[in-house]
C-alpha cells in the first residue's frame, strides 16, 4: 500500500471512529448487570413515553417534575456544525486548536438545575415519592445526607444547587429520567459550547447583560459575591439562561486536549477521577475566564472540607460556584449509553 | 459479641524482631524521644472506630507524620474494619505504611487496640463510648486523637475533664477534634474579637440550620434476632445516650465557637426549646432546639439548629458588639460597621482543618512538647449538654448544675446482645435532667 492509499484507509477508520454512537467507546469497565437492568427499564418507560407524546417538531416545553411543582424549560439546540476552541489572540492554550465539530440535535434546559429540583433528588420526602411509590425511581442511588448545609447560606427557592459532583448530577439525570420518561445526561463539552455560542460570538458584550460574575454578583452578607436567582439576566439567542457565569457546568468529558481533526459528536470518556471539564464560569470569576471558549479543569481539592474517606461520591464541598444543567438528546441512546452516561465510573476519589 | 483478634502471622515476628533488638528498645522509650532518620522511629498508631471519619482522621495522621504507621484498627464488625483498612491500604501516599498487624471487632476492641503496642490512639466511636475509651487510652499511656464531641453526658464530661488532667500529668498529647479551632481563617476572626475590635460583645447569634444527617430506618428493617444494644450502636444518630443529640453530635461546633469566642469561661445560666416534628421512628433525638445562654456581662448567646428537609438552611455565626458585628459562615468571614461598612475581611488562603489536627499532633509529639490543652473539649461539648438538658426539662439550668449533673444516658456496662430500651422523646416539664 502506497502512502495516498495508507492515507485514505486511515481516513476511512476515522469516519468509521467518528461515526460511532456517543459513549459506546468508553473504556469502562464492564456495566453492572443488576444497574443495566435498571438502565433498560428506564429505557422501556421512555420509549413508552415518547409513544405517548411525540415530538417531531423540535420546539421549546416545559417539564412539571411529575407529583411536584417544580418545573423546568427545555429548549432545542440545532443539529448543526460549528468551530470548537479558538485561535484568537489571547486564547489559552486548551482553547486551540480552534476545530470543527459537527453535532446532532438535542434540548436543553433553559436554565441551571435549581435546588428546588435538586433537594428532591437529595430527600425523597421533597418529591412526595413516599405517597406516589414508584418501584423504579425507588431502587435508583440517591445521594446520601450530607454534614454540611451544602448551599453554605446562600440560599435554596430559585438558586441554582451547587457542590455536587459530577456522579451527583449524571445520577440526578438518571433520576429525573426515570420520574418524567425523557432521556437527560449532561452536555458534552462540543454541545456545551455549541450551545453556549448559540450560533453568535463565545464572549458577548457587555457581559453584565447576561451574566453574573465576579464584578456583578457580590449581594448582601456576600460581599465577594454569590450566586443569583436563575433567569435574571437576559437569555441568549437560542433561549438559554446564564450559561455564562453565576455557577459553572459540569460537562460529561473527561477534560482532554484537542484534536486538530473535524469531529462527530465528540466526547472524551472518564478514565480518572480528575479532571473532567467545566463550563461557563461563574459568579467567582474575573470577565476573561466568563467565556464560552474557557474551560476549567476539576480538582480533588474542590473536596478539601470533606473530613471521610473515602469523600464523599456526591458533595464538592468546596465548589460553591459550581452547578450543572441538563441536555436531552433528540435521539434515544441504546441502554448501555444511557448507563454509560449516569456512570463515569471513577466517583470515588484517589487518595 | 467477643472481639476477635486477627494477629498477623507476619506481625508478630515483626514484633518480635523488634523487641528482640536494640530498636525495640528505642522504641519502647517512645513517645518522649524518637530519634530521627532512623527505622525505629515509626509511630505506631491505632485507630478505635472505622467508620468514615475514624478511617479519614487516619488517612491525616498517615499524612501529617512520613513515619506514623496504622498498625491497629477496631470496629463493631469485621465488615467495617475490613473496609477501612481495605481503603487505607490502596493509599498511593500512605498505603505502604498500613500495617495493621491487630484487627479487633466488638464493644472491648478499643482496649485491645490500646493494649497492642500502638503510641497513638485516634478515638472516633459514636461519642457516648468516648469517655470510656479516653480514659482507657490516658490510663495506658498514649499520645491521643479525640473527636468531638467527648461526650453525651455530665458524668461523661467529667470523666473526660479527669483524663485530660492525668494526660497533662503524665505529658501525653490529647488534641480535640474541635477542627474550627485549627483553621487559620476562624483564628483570625477569633483573635480580632479578643482584641477589641467589635467593642464590647453583646450577643451572639448561632445557627446550624441543616438536613438530617442519619435518620432512623423503620424496625421493620432491623435484622430478625439483632439485640437493641446492637440496633442502637448501627444507628447510633438517633439515640441520645450514643450522640448526644443533634445539638450535641452537630452543633457542638457552634457551642465551640462561642466558648471559643468567651476565652472558654462558661455561662451563667441557659433556657432553651426543642421539639421533633418529623416521627423518630424509634429513635429519640430532637429535630430542632434554640438554646438561650447568659454570660457574664449580661453578654447572651442564641444558638439555634434543626436537622429538617425543605427548610431555610444556614451555618452562620453573628457576633454583635457595640461597635461591630463578626459575621462567619455567610461569605467570607469578616466584620462589619452598624453602617454596613467592611472592617475586615479574611483574605488568603484557608488551610485544611482537618489535616492541621494532625500536623500539630504529630509535630507536637515528635517536639517532646506535647499538646494537651485542648480544654475546650470538655467545655465546649458541655455548653451543648447545657442547651440539650435545658430544652429536655425545660427548666433554666445554672453552669454548676449541668457540670455536677447525675444523670447518666449510657447503660453501664454496654453489652453487646442486652435488651436496652430508651426512653421516649424527652417531654420539657417532665423530663428531669437536673
Amino acid at each position: 500500500m502506497n502512502l495516498r492509499g495508507a492515507l485514505c484507509l486511515a481516513m476511512v477508520l476515522l469516519t468509521i471512529a467518528q461515526a460511532v454512537p456517543l459513549l459506546s467507546s468508553q473504556a469502562a469497565k464492564a456495566p453492572d448487570p443488576k444497574e443495566l437492568a435498571a438502565v433498560e427499564k428506564i429505557r422501556a418507560r421512555i420509549e413508552e413515553q415518547s409513544k405517548k407524546s411525540a415530538t417531531a417538531k423540535p420546539a421549546a416545553y416545559k417539564v412539571t417534575i411529575p407529583n411536584t411543582t417544580v418545573s423546568y424549560g427545555m429548549a432545542p439546540i440545532p443539529a448543526g456544525e460549528f468551530t470548537m476552541g479558538s485561535d484568537a489572540p489571547g486564547a489559552k492554550p486548551d482553547e486551540q486548536p480552534a476545530h470543527k465539530v459537527k453535532l446532532d440535535a438535542f434540548w436543553m434546559q433553559t436554565h441551571e438545575v435549581t435546588w428546588d429540583a435538586y433537594l428532591m433528588f437529595m430527600f425523597t420526602d421533597q418529591a412526595r415519592e413516599k405517597e406516589h411509590p414508584d418501584a423504579l425511581v425507588d431502587a435508583l442511588s440517591r445521594p446520601t445526607a450530607p454534614h454540611l448545609e451544602m448551599s453554605f447560606g446562600r440560599g435554596n427557592q430559585g438558586f441554582p444547587a451547587i457542590s455536587m459532583t459530577q456522579y451527583a448530577a449524571s445520577k440526578f439525570a438518571q433520576w429525573l429520567s426515570a420520574k418524567t420518561g425523557e432521556f437527560y445526561r449532561l452536555p458534552t463539552e462540543a454541545e456545551w459550547e455549541y450551545a453556549c455560542r448559540a450560533g453568535g460570538e463565545p464572549a458577548p458584550k457587555p457581559l453584565d447583560d447576561v451574566a453574573w460574575y465576579k464584578k456583578n454578583s457580590p449581594q448582601g452578607n456576600f460581599t465577594s459575591g454569590t450566586y443569583h436567582a436563575i433567569g435574571t439576566k437576559k437569555p441568549s439567542a437560542w433561549g438559554l439562561y446564564d450559561m455564562l457565569g453565576n455557577v459553572m457546568e459540569w460537562t460529561l468529558d473527561q477534560y482532554a486536549p484537542y484534536a486538530a481533526a473535524a469531529q462527530q459528536n465528540p466526547v472524551v470518556p472518564s478514565k480518572t477521577s480528575y479532571p473532567h471539564a467545566v463550563r461557563g464560569g461563574s459568579w467567582n470569576d474575573e470577565e476573561p475566564a466568563v467565556t464560552c471558549t474557557a474551560r476549567v479543569k476539576s480538582d480533588a481539592s474542590w473536596k478539601r472540607q470533606d473530613p471521610q474517606l473515602p469523600k464523599s461520591v456526591w458533595y464538592m464541598t468546596d465548589a460553591q460556584w459550581l452547578g450543572f444543567r441538563l441536555v436531552r438528546p433528540a435521539s434515544l441512546p441504546s441502554a448501555l449509553d444511557m448507563y454509560r452516561a449516569w456512570n463515569n465510573g471513577v466517583e470515588v476519589d484517589p487518595f | 459479641m467477643p472481639s476477635t483478634p486477627r494477629t498477623h502471622a507476619d506481625g508478630i515476628e515483626r514484633r518480635e524482631f523488634i523487641k528482640k533488638t536494640g530498636a525495640g528498645v528505642l522504641a519502647a522509650g517512645f513517645p518522649a524521644i524518637i530519634s530521627s532518620q532512623t527505622v525505629t522511629n515509626a509511630v505506631k498508631v491505632g485507630l478505635v472506630g472505622s467508620g468514615g471519619r475514624g478511617t479519614g482522621a487516619a488517612a491525616q495522621a498517615l499524612t501529617a507524620d512520613a513515619a506514623a504507621e496504622l498498625t491497629a484498627i477496631a470496629d463493631i464488625d469485621e465488615a467495617i474494619v475490613d473496609r477501612a483498612a481495605n481503603r487505607l491500604k490502596g493509599s498511593e501516599k500512605f498505603g505502604a505504611r498500613v500495617k495493621i498487624d491487630n484487627a479487633f471487632f466488638g464493644l472491648d476492641a478499643y482496649d485491645k487496640v490500646i493494649n497492642s503496642g500502638v503510641d497513638v490512639v485516634l478515638l472516633a466511636t459514636p461519642p457516648g463510648f468516648r469517655p470510656q475509651h479516653l480514659t482507657a487510652a490516658v490510663n495506658a499511656n498514649k499520645h491521643v486523637f479525640c473527636e468531638k464531641p467527648c461526650a453525651t453526658d455530665s458524668p461523661g464530661v467529667r470523666e473526660v475533664i479527669a483524663a485530660q488532667k492525668l494526660a497533662q500529668t503524665k505529658n501525653l498529647a490529647l488534641v480535640g477534634g474541635f477542627c474550627w479551632r485549627y483553621n487559620n481563617m476562624i483564628q483570625e476572626a477569633v483573635q480580632r474579637v479578643h482584641n477589641g475590635e467589635l467593642g464590647r460583645l453583646v450577643a451572639h447569634y448561632s445557627t446550624y440550620y441543616t438536613n438530617p444527617v442519619k435518620p432512623m430506618p423503620p424496625e421493620s428493617e432491623r435484622p430478625a434476632g439483632m439485640s437493641d444494644i446492637e440496633w442502637q450502636i448501627r444507628n447510633w444518630y438517633n439515640f441520645t445516650w450514643l450522640c448526644g443529640d443533634s445539638l450535641v453530635e452537630q452543633a457542638v461546633h457552634n457551642a465551640d465557637k462561642i466558648m471559643w469566642i468567651m476565652k472558654d469561661q462558661p455561662p451563667a445560666s441557659c433556657v432553651a426549646i426543642g421539639g421533633r416534628a418529623v416521627p423518630a421512628n424509634g429513635g429519640n433525638i430532637f429535630d430542632h432546639f434554640e438554646a438561650n445562654y447568659l454570660f457574664p456581662n449580661g453578654y447572651r448567646v442564641f444558638l439555634a439548629n434543626r436537622q429538617s428537609t425543605g427548610c431555610y438552611n444556614a451555618t452562620h455565626d453573628y457576633v454583635m458588639g457595640t461597635e461591630a458585628t463578626l459575621v462567619l459562615g455567610v461569605g467570607q468571614p469578616r466584620i462589619e460597621t452598624p453602617d454596613g461598612k467592611v472592617k475586615w475581611q479574611f483574605e488568603g488562603e484557608a488551610y485544611d482543618m482537618y489535616q492541621k489536627e494532625h500536623d500539630v499532633l504529630f509535630a507536637s509529639i515528635r517536639s517532646g512538647k506535647p499538646k494537651n490543652d485542648d480544654l475546650n473539649l470538655a467545655t465546649s461539648t458541655l455548653l451543648a449538654i447545657m442547651g440539650r438538658n435545658a430544652a429536655y426539662s425545660g427548666q433554666q439550668l445554672t453552669w454548676d448544675q449541668v457540670l455536677n449533673s447525675q444523670v447518666s444516658l449510657v447503660p453501664k456496662p454496654v453489652e453487646w446482645n442486652a435488651k436496652h430500651e430508651v426512653p421516649g422523646l424527652a417531654i420539657p416539664g417532665r423530663t428531669t435532667m437536673a
